[in-house]
């Protein structure tokens, strides 16, 4: 049986608590919207691009334990990369939350967002995991629909 | 067939008179119940997610295996033996649903898929004959999607307009402005006898009579009463009455659409096809008599019987019995939960079935449902289909417990100690 502490991590329960990056960034120059209206997460990614390099990232909205955190460690994660590092991040990260990374695979790349490896034995939290990912490609890709993993 | 089970009445057997009028045997009634049995994440299965689909007892269960092993025909068309007697269920279970809700008539029951279509088939028939542009639709705050939308396309269609009537903090029906939007335009009024994301009990009776003064019909959506009320269509007065029986026993894929016969003579049919016909040439077709002209093809007929077995089974135990016991259940419920530190019940009305919503500090429902999903308690969490009801509360969804005829206290005491876990992985 999975266990639930594998699921909420210390780290995960405090960037839910206070999530980083949180704010409407000024300087934005993209955005896009996520929302998974069957849960009710709903979230606004803004990004300030230079070039192909994320200069800064916030978010914004409501949303799970699971999938604020996510947005936070997330900001937190691809601040400074390019949109080529970040896409790479997303394809890892997406790999160990769906199970589909070999163990300690890309652990050591993908830093503080490991934490979220205990999602793979939870797959209904999948979709929470991974709608600011979603949405921060959108944005990246200046997608004007709003986003859903539902 | 369990000794429990063998003890209710079967598919024809009337029901034992010495069943009703005794109050609900929990431990009893649960050992008619085989999915109750199973461990879930190694813990015993604490089922409460009732208002969502109900679990069906043996007898139900043993009904549809039956009727494939032994009576499987298609109906109203065989001379053969198999065939008559698989109509001869069918129109029996007609009956028994007939005799659940006291329509005056079984011409008025008219088998559907479940209360989602008997709404559609009453908006698309019904509706698109009467409300034309500049006409109302009144429904109110509380609807389940299900009896909002087929509304809103009708409207949309016609141009006509949906009026909401709304609803109090604690999730009543404000009745003076419910009566305040009953206009001259206002062509039919839709409204649910119980809400699914709140629990409350709406005053149809009330309701009814405010419409029927200014000669509105009205359609009850009764999917979440049903199972916990009883029902009497005939002292209410409503002109439709809508159910889904896998929400009381019964199996998923049959409900059922009760309509006055004037009106529902009255209403084009909705779907065209066989059964639903006297004759047909190409040039004119003459449409059967109710209730097939509205059952077009083969119906569930399996799935009809069984809904007759699930029907005999809460009349064997009685459904002021049940009812007495869930209400019972939902205060030891309400008591308890509300009593935990950080919980905001969200539906507080003096009336109400089955349904316990609740928020938990600034925790995502989500969240208290996987925690408590790993205690092997099954709640529902989200938005329930009443979008509009989280958006009155300014909320985005609620976690919900709701309660049937096999639930227990213990079940709520381990709800109660499931919530206290969420607290402590989140403090």
């Amino acid at each position: 049986m999975p266990d639930l502490r594998e699921l909420y991590q210390e780290v995960i329960l405090e960037h839910s608590k206070a999530p980083r990056n949180y704010r409407a960034l000024a300087t934005a120059n993209h955005k896009a919207e996520g929302y998974n209206p069957l849960c009710g997460d709903h979230f606004t990614v803004y990004l300030d691009l230079e070039g192909n390099s994320i200069r800064d990232i916030s978010f914004q909205g409501s949303g799970c334990a699971i999938s604020k955190a996510s947005a936070s460690v997330m900001t937190q994660s691809v601040k400074g990369k390019t949109r080529a590092e970040a896409a790479i991040l997303f394809d890892q990260f997406h790999k160990l939350v769906t199970g589909q990374s070999p163990a300690n695979g890309n652990r050591a790349e993908l830093g503080k967002l490991a934490v979220f490896s205990g999602v793979s034995e939870f797959p209904v939290r999948v979709k929470c995991a991974t709608l600011a990912w979603h949405t921060l490609r959108a944005s990246l890709e200046g997608k004007q629909d709003t986003v859903s993993t539902e | 067939m369990t000794t429990a089970a063998a003890r209710l009445p079967g598919e024809s057997r009337p029901a034992d008179p010495r069943d009703a009028g005794t109050e609900v045997d929990v431990q009893k009634v649960r050992r008619d119940f085989p999915i109750l049995r199973q461990r879930v994440r190694g813990r015993t299965l604490v089922y409460l997610d009732n208002a969502a689909t109900s679990q069906k007892p043996q007898v139900v269960i043993d009904a549809i295996r039956l009727y494939y092993e032994r009576d499987n025909a298609n109906i109203h068309r065989g001379v053969h033996f198999l065939s008559e007697h698989a109509t001869e269920e069918y129109e029996g279970a007609r009956r028994k649903v007939q005799s659940f809700l006291n329509a005056a008539d079984a011409s008025e029951i008219i088998f559907v898929r479940g209360a989602t279509e008997a709404i559609n088939l009453v908006a698309q028939t019904y509706g698109r004959t009467n409300v034309h542009a500049g006409d109302e639709v009144l429904i109110t705050a509380m609807e389940h999607h299900s009896n909002i939308v087929p509304w809103q396309i009708l409207c949309e269609e016609k141009g006509a307009r949906l009026r909401v009537a709304p609803i109090s903090h604690s999730g009543e029906l404000l009745l003076e402005d419910f009566e305040k939007l009953l206009g001259p335009r206002t062509k039919i009024v839709a409204v649910t006898h119980v809400s699914n994301a709140l629990g409350t009990i709406t005053p149809v009776q009330r309701i009814i009579e405010m419409a029927h003064r200014r000669n509105v019909p009205v359609l009850v959506d009764g999917a979440q009463a049903v199972p916990h009320l009883k029902v009497d269509v005939q002292a209410l007065g409503c002109d439709f009455y809508v159910f889904s029986g896998h929400k009381v026993y019964g199996p998923t894929g049959i409900g059922v659409l009760y309509g006055k016969s004037a009106l529902l003579d009255a209403m084009p049919p909705y779907q065209g096809g066989g059964d639903m016909i006297s004759s047909v040439t190409f040039e004119k077709t003459i449409y059967n008599k109710l209730p097939y002209k509205f059952e077009a093809g083969t119906p569930h007929v399996a799935g009809a019987i069984a809904l007759g077995t699930a029907i005999d089974y809460v009349n064997g135990l009685g459904m002021d019995n049940i009812a007495a016991h869930e209400h019972e259940l939902l205060a030891y419920a309400t008591e308890n939960v509300s009593a935990l530190p950080g919980i905001r019940l969200i539906g507080t009305a003096k009336e109400k079935a089955g349904v316990l919503s609740f928020l938990l500090d600034s925790i995502h429902p989500h969240d208290i449902g996987t925690i408590l999903d790993h205690e092997g308690i099954a709640i529902r969490t989200g938005h329930h289909c009443a979008q509009p009801v989280m958006q009155r509360f300014g909320i985005a969804a609620t976690a919900r417990a709701s309660f049937a005829l096999y639930n227990t206290r213990e079940e709520v005491d381990a709800l109660v100690e499931g919530i206290q876990k969420v607290r402590e992985v989140f403090s």
